[in-house]
Parts: structure tokens; C-alpha cells; sequence
């Protein structure tokens, strides 16, 4: 990982001798992957918000919110600003995947212990996970992705194509009509509107819990936010990623400071707030889809 | 005709007191010697008192107190036992009145639209109560209030007019030819809308509104609901069922295009909710975008043809033009774009009964074993928790 190692720095002097051991922090996500997930939670709140009024126009919620912003004008030019921000967000990710594994010939990309592409050890990690829920097996010792979290990735890249694409096609329709059939433009509302009502429900219930609620994680996982986390705790939830950075000699590489506290509240700020806000569409999401 | 008789019978009333001036003026200064006082009372506390300047500037200013008070010869005179006959000289318009809604004499004097007997201006005149401004005032003081709505099931038409295109044009520009009330209804010979021969009677509402809108009516009775109307098919709209019949707003305006598609929809009710699946509609529902296409915008709003007929907006050959109206550079694989594709028809549609019913299993799906993984990690989680604490001495122990 040799991101996460830069992304420790300098924090390779030896700094606090006395706490070698314990209340070390260890990087886990560098400055770049934090930015980005910044910008896709931001942006995609700011979807959900401004796409689900539409999606329900017919609710009560959704005129209220739609005049008490101005009318659809405002809320139609919120979205496509959106959009085209988390457009660029996704292409630069895309072109730091490309650089990384083809420029600059990084390892572990497309496949081993540290890459996004699912492995065996996933299926395995899988169905050992669901052994455990129900007390019939250990609980698996989790890589640096879990197979939950490679799923959350997958399901937002691809996501983000489908609905980005067929998006754009609503946009520009006309411009899309020179190289599509009449019907696509049909069914591109279709699926941009499934696509996210799923992406919604989703998000606001199943990755919130698994990543943030869960009693683990309470009320949620900072790590995200300031790209550090205790090595106990590191330890605890990535015990095979843990295992192999020592064995590699490399822990000493990945030490990172403890996050200041402005970040920390900054952090709690920013991430509450997004949870209140997804919680609160995902309400009137469910309210709306079994009011119709 | 009529009002060449009347101002026949108004030459004749004047031709004669011309030629009894001598008797007449001076009969009539004896009336206002006592009548003149505007306190005047009569045994039964009614004002009895005359404004003789206002009485001679006023249409009947010629005639003698005499000529309509038949029943007075001398003074002093008793309390007149009948009351002044304005048919006398006005019998067309009492004809027309009788065979009207407001045929009771009691209740509709014709004092009740035309004001004050001694003070009554021609129609043209500004301060006659029958002035075309001065029409929904006049009408109004008795359907303006919901009194009427109680007494005789009428709605209070009032403030609808007066908020209404014509009511502004009339009350705010003072447009002459605004349509007051009497342009729809007529003026003595008031029939219900129920009645055929009512110019308010279904079927003659196009010819009514046509009076003044004469190039929209040729298109509507040009499109499929003026046709079927004429045929004899009552459910078919007129101008009222869309556009109201006293509320009438300039139809470019946000509030009608918001309030109208559902109108459409009240008879074309596959079509509405197939057009509000579409982005037309969702966009349209939540204000302030008014422009998105409304039913009329694509298929006309008066001379609506059905889409065999080569003339209609919505012809196979049209649509380019019709959908460029907004969408520029629509081209002919952007018109095959089906405004009302029904996704939940997999006869009618079948590529988009199967895209939704794939992104909706693909949601069920994925939601439903998300949602079993997450709850039973969550209730591992909290078990281990509780366990790990009360190992520790902790406050769930």
C-alpha cells in the first residue's frame, strides 16, 4: 500500500517513544480517498434531496419542499450541480485508478489483499460472517476491504454509471436521440428513478448501519473523516490486514498522528448531520413509496 | 328592434309631453312641492322623496309623475294602492322577464337591477346601474352574497367573476367589451343553464363565448370536442369545463397550467396517469417550472384532432415540430419518445415492462438480503457487546 504509506508521511520519526505500543494511530485512508468520499456523500445528499421531490411529485412533502425552494427551476439546477460535481469526482477517481495501476505500475489494484476486485477469500468471508451472526463460527478475520465494503464500492461505481448515464440522457435528450432508439428515452427515466430509490434506500439504511450505527461503531466510524484510527482498534476490526503489515515490517511505515481536535468535531458535525439528513429522506421516502 | 321600440315609445312619451308642457311642468312642480323633500315618508315609513334635478337628467325626465303614477289624479291623495306598471310603456322587456329565472315581480322589481325609478340612466350612461362597468355590481349585490347560495342552490358567482380575466379587464382596464354578466346570460329573459334554449345551456356555450371569441370557437368546433358536442355527446367538454365559467384565468398563467392537466384527466383517465409516470409531469407537479408540456401543449388546445389526422400536432409527421417547440434539435428518433408509456403494460410496452421489472427485483433483492444481514449483525453485535461489557464489569452487566 504504498498510497497509505506516503499518505503516513512523516510521521516515521520516532515520535512518542513512550507509546510505541498503545494510543498509536494508524493511517487507513489517505487524503485523497477521505476528499472523495466527502464529495460523493455531500453530492449524493444533495441528489437524494433535490431527486426523490421529483420522484414523488405527487406527494404532499415534495410540493412543500419544491415551493419553499423555488419551484422546481431551483431544485433542477441544484441537482445537475450535483451531478456534474460528482461527474468530475468519479472521473478523476477513475483516472487515479488508471495512473496508479498502468503509469505508475502499482501493485494490488486489480487484485490481491488490498484491491477492490472481489476475491475467494470474500465468498469465504461471506458466508463465514452469516455462520457467525448465528453463533455457528468464528468471526472472520477481515482484510483491509471487507466484502460488505467492496460491495458498497461496486454498487456506488456502478451506480453512479447507470444513473450518471441515463441522467445525462434526460439532459441532453435530444443530443442522446442521434445515436439512441425513442423508446431508450423512455426507459432511461425508468431506470434512472430505480436505480436511485435503490441507491437511496440503500445508503441511508443499509450502509449507514453496517458502517456507522452498528453498536461496534457507534454512532459512527470516524475513520473515514480523519483517515486514523486506533491501532487497538485497527487491530480489532482488520485483524488479517494488522497481521499482514507486521509481517511486512511495514507498520512502522503507516503511523499517522492523532487527528486534532477540530477535526474530530468537524468531522462529527458534518457526519451527524448527514445521517440526520439521510434518515429524515428515508422516511418520507418509504412514506411517499407506500403512500402511492 | 328592440331598442329601435324603445326609443320609438321614448320619442312618443316625448312628442306628448311636449304637447302638454304647459300642464305638465307645472303638475310636476306641485308633486316636488312636497316630494322634493328627500324625508319624505309614506304611512308605512317607505321614502317617498324625489331628487327632481337627478329626475330630470334621468331617461324618464320628460315624462310627468302622472304618466307613470296613474293611480294619483289629486292632492291630497291617498297612499297609491298599486304600484307603478313599467310594462306599460316597457312590455317586451316585462315579456322577456316573466318567462325568466327572475320572473317573480315581488322579489326582482325591476327597480332591483335599473336602481332608483326617478334616477335611471340609459344603458349607456355611465351612472346607470345597467352601464356595461357597472353590470357585475349590480348583479353582484345579490350573487355576490352566500345568502343566495342557501336560498336558491346558486353558487356565489361574484368573486369568481371579479378575480376572472373578464372581471379584470372589466374592473381594472374598464374594457367596454369585457364580457360582463348580461354577455353571457342575457339581460330580462334570463333562462337556468338547464334549460335548451339558455345561451348558459351546455350546448350553446360555444356559440355564447363564440360572440366575442369567434376564431377560437372555429377551432374548437374544427377539433373532436366541438364535433362531439354538436353530435349530441354531452360529456364532451365546452369552453366552461375547462376554462370555468366565472373563475376564467388568462390561460398562460402558472396557477391554470397547474390546475389544468388534471381537468383533461377527469375524463382521459388513462392518459393522466400514464402522463404523470413521465418527467413532463413530475417536473410540472411542483410549481415554478410551468413551462413543461401540459396535455394542450402537444395536442392543441381547441382544435384538437386525433393523431390519423395529418393536421393534428400530435400526426406522426408533426411530432418533429411539435416536440421542437421545447426540445430543440428533436429529431426523428427523439419523437419516438412515447409520452404516455404505460411501464406497468407489458402488452403496450413491452421493453419497459421488463426494465422495470428487472431494477425492481434487482431492488427487492438486494434490499431484502442486505436488510437480513444487516439486522442479524446487528443483534450478534449487540449481544457480543453486552457480553464483552459484563465480562468487564460494565453498566449492561
Amino acid at each position: 500500500m504504498p498510497d497509505l504509506e506516503e499518505a503516513a508521511g512523516g510521521s516515521r520519526e520516532p515520535s512518542n517513544a513512550q507509546s510505541q505500543h498503545e494510543g498509536r494511530y494508524i493511517v487507513r485512508f489517505t487524503r485523497a480517498q477521505r476528499w472523495l468520499h466527502a464529495v460523493l456523500f455531500t453530492t449524493f445528499l444533495g441528489l437524494a434531496g433535490t431527486g426523490l421531490p421529483l420522484r414523488f411529485s405527487q406527494s404532499y412533502w415534495a410540493r412543500r419542499f419544491a415551493s419553499g425552494v423555488g419551484g422546481f427551476g431551483a431544485i433542477l439546477f441544484f441537482h445537475k450541480l450535483c451531478a456534474v460535481a460528482l461527474t468530475v469526482a468519479f472521473l478523476i477517481h477513475v483516472k487515479d485508478i488508471f495512473t496508479r495501476a498502468f503509469a505508475n505500475r502499482e501493485k494490488g489494484i486489480f487484485w490481491g489483499p488490498t484491491s477492490m476486485v472481489a476475491n475467494w477469500k470474500d465468498v469465504k468471508d461471506l458466508f463465514g460472517h452469516m455462520r457467525w451472526f448465528v453463533g455457528l463460527g468464528p468471526k472472520p478475520r477481515f482484510e483491509r476491504y471487507a466484502y460488505w465494503e467492496k460491495f458498497d464500492y461496486w454498487a456506488v461505481f456502478w451506480g453512479m454509471i447507470i444513473i450518471g448515464f441515463s441522467g445525462y440522457a434526460m439532459w441532453f435528450a435530444p443530443f442522446f436521440a442521434r445515436f439512441l432508439p425513442g423508446w431508450a428515452l423512455n426507459a432511461v427515466l425508468v431506470i434512472h428513478s430505480e436505480e436511485g430509490l435503490l441507491a437511496i434506500l440503500f445508503i441511508f439504511s443499509i450502509h449507514f448501519v453496517n458502517t456507522h450505527l452498528r453498536p461496534d461503531s457507534f454512532p459512527m466510524d470516524m475513520v473515514i473523516f480523519t483517515g486514523v484510527e486506533e491501532e487497538q482498534e485497527f487491530k480489532n476490526k482488520r485483524p488479517e490486514e494488522y497481521a499482514r503489515v507486521v509481517s511486512q515490517g511495514k507498520l512502522e511505515t503507516r503511523i499517522g498522528v492523532k487527528p486534532p481536535l477540530w477535526l474530530l468535531n468537524f468531522s462529527r458535525v458534518a457526519g451527524t448531520a448527514a445521517i440526520v439528513i439521510g434518515l429524515t429522506l428515508l422516511v418520507l421516502t418509504l412514506t411517499a413509496y407506500f403512500g402511492e | 328592434m328592440k331598442r329601435a321600440r324603445s326609443s320609438a315609445l321614448t320619442l312618443a312619451a316625448l312628442a306628448l309631453a311636449v304637447a302638454a308642457t304647459g300642464r305638465g311642468v307645472r303638475a310636476e312642480t306641485d308633486c316636488l312641492s312636497c316630494h322634493g323633500d328627500a324625508g319624505l315618508q309614506d304611512a308605512s315609513g317607505h321614502s317617498v322623496g324625489v331628487d327632481g334635478g337627478k329626475f330630470h337628467a334621468s331617461i324618464h325626465g320628460s315624462l310627468n309623475c302622472g304618466d307613470c303614477h296613474t293611480a294619483v289624479k289629486d292632492y291630497p291623495h291617498p297612499d297609491p294602492a298599486t304600484k307603478v306598471k313599467c310594462e306599460t310603456c316597457h312590455a317586451d322587456q316585462a315579456a322577456g322577464l316573466a318567462g325568466s329565472v327572475h320572473s317573480n315581480a315581488a322579489e326582482h322589481p325591476c327597480t332591483s337591477c335599473h336602481g332608483n325609478a326617478h334616477e335611471i340612466f340609459p344603458k349607456d350612461d355611465k351612472r346607470s346601474a345597467v352601464y356595461p362597468l357597472n353590470v357585475p355590481r349590480t348583479c353582484g349585490a345579490c350573487h355576490g352574497n352566500d345568502g343566495m347560495a342557501k336560498k336558491h342552490g346558486l353558487a356565489t358567482v361574484y368573486p369568481s367573476y371579479i378575480d376572472s380575466i373578464h372581471g379584470f379587464a372589466l374592473s381594472k382596464e374598464g374594457l367596454l367589451v369585457a364580457a360582463n354578466c348580461q354577455s353571457c346570460h342575457g339581460s330580462h329573459h334570463i333562462l337556468s343553464r338547464t334549460n335548451p334554449l339558455s345561451p348558459t345551456y351546455k350546448t350553446n356555450i360555444p356559440k355564447t363565448c363564440g360572440n366575442c371569441h369567434a376564431g377560437i370557437t372555429a377551432d374548437y368546433e374544427d377539433g373532436v370536442h366541438g364535433k362531439a358536442v354538436a353530435s349530441g355527446h354531452l360529456d364532451a367538454p365546452v369552453c366552461s369545463d375547462c376554462h370555468t365559467a366565472h373563475a376564467i384565468e388568462q390561460p398562460t398563467a402558472a396557477a391554470f397550467r397547474m390546475q389544468s392537466t388534471p381537468i383533461c384527466g377527469s375524463c382521459h383517465k388513462d392518459k393522466f396517469s400514464t402522463y404523470r409516470d413521465t418527467f413532463h409531469s413530475q417536473l410540472g407537479a411542483l410549481g415554478g417550472y410551468v413551462e413543461t408540456a401540459r396535455c394542450w401543449d402537444c395536442h392543441e388546445a381547441h382544435a384538437v384532432l386525433p393523431a390519423s389526422d395529418p393536421r393534428s400536432p400530435v400526426a406522426p409527421a408533426n411530432l418533429v415540430t411539435t416536440c421542437g417547440k421545447c426540445h430543440a434539435g428533436a429529431n426523428l428518433s427523439f419523437v419516438q419518445y412515447q409520452p404516455h408509456a404505460n411501464a406497468r403494460s407489458r402488452k403496450l410496452n413491452p421493453a419497459l415492462y421488463f426494465i422495470r421489472l428487472f431494477m425492481n427485483l434487482l431492488l427487492a433483492s438486494v434490499l431484502t438480503f442486505f436488510m437480513i444481514h444487516t439486522v442479524l449483525w446487528l443483534i450478534r453485535s449487540r449481544f457480543d457487546q453486552i457480553k464483552r461489557r459484563s465480562a468487564e464489569g460494565g453498566k449492561n452487566a
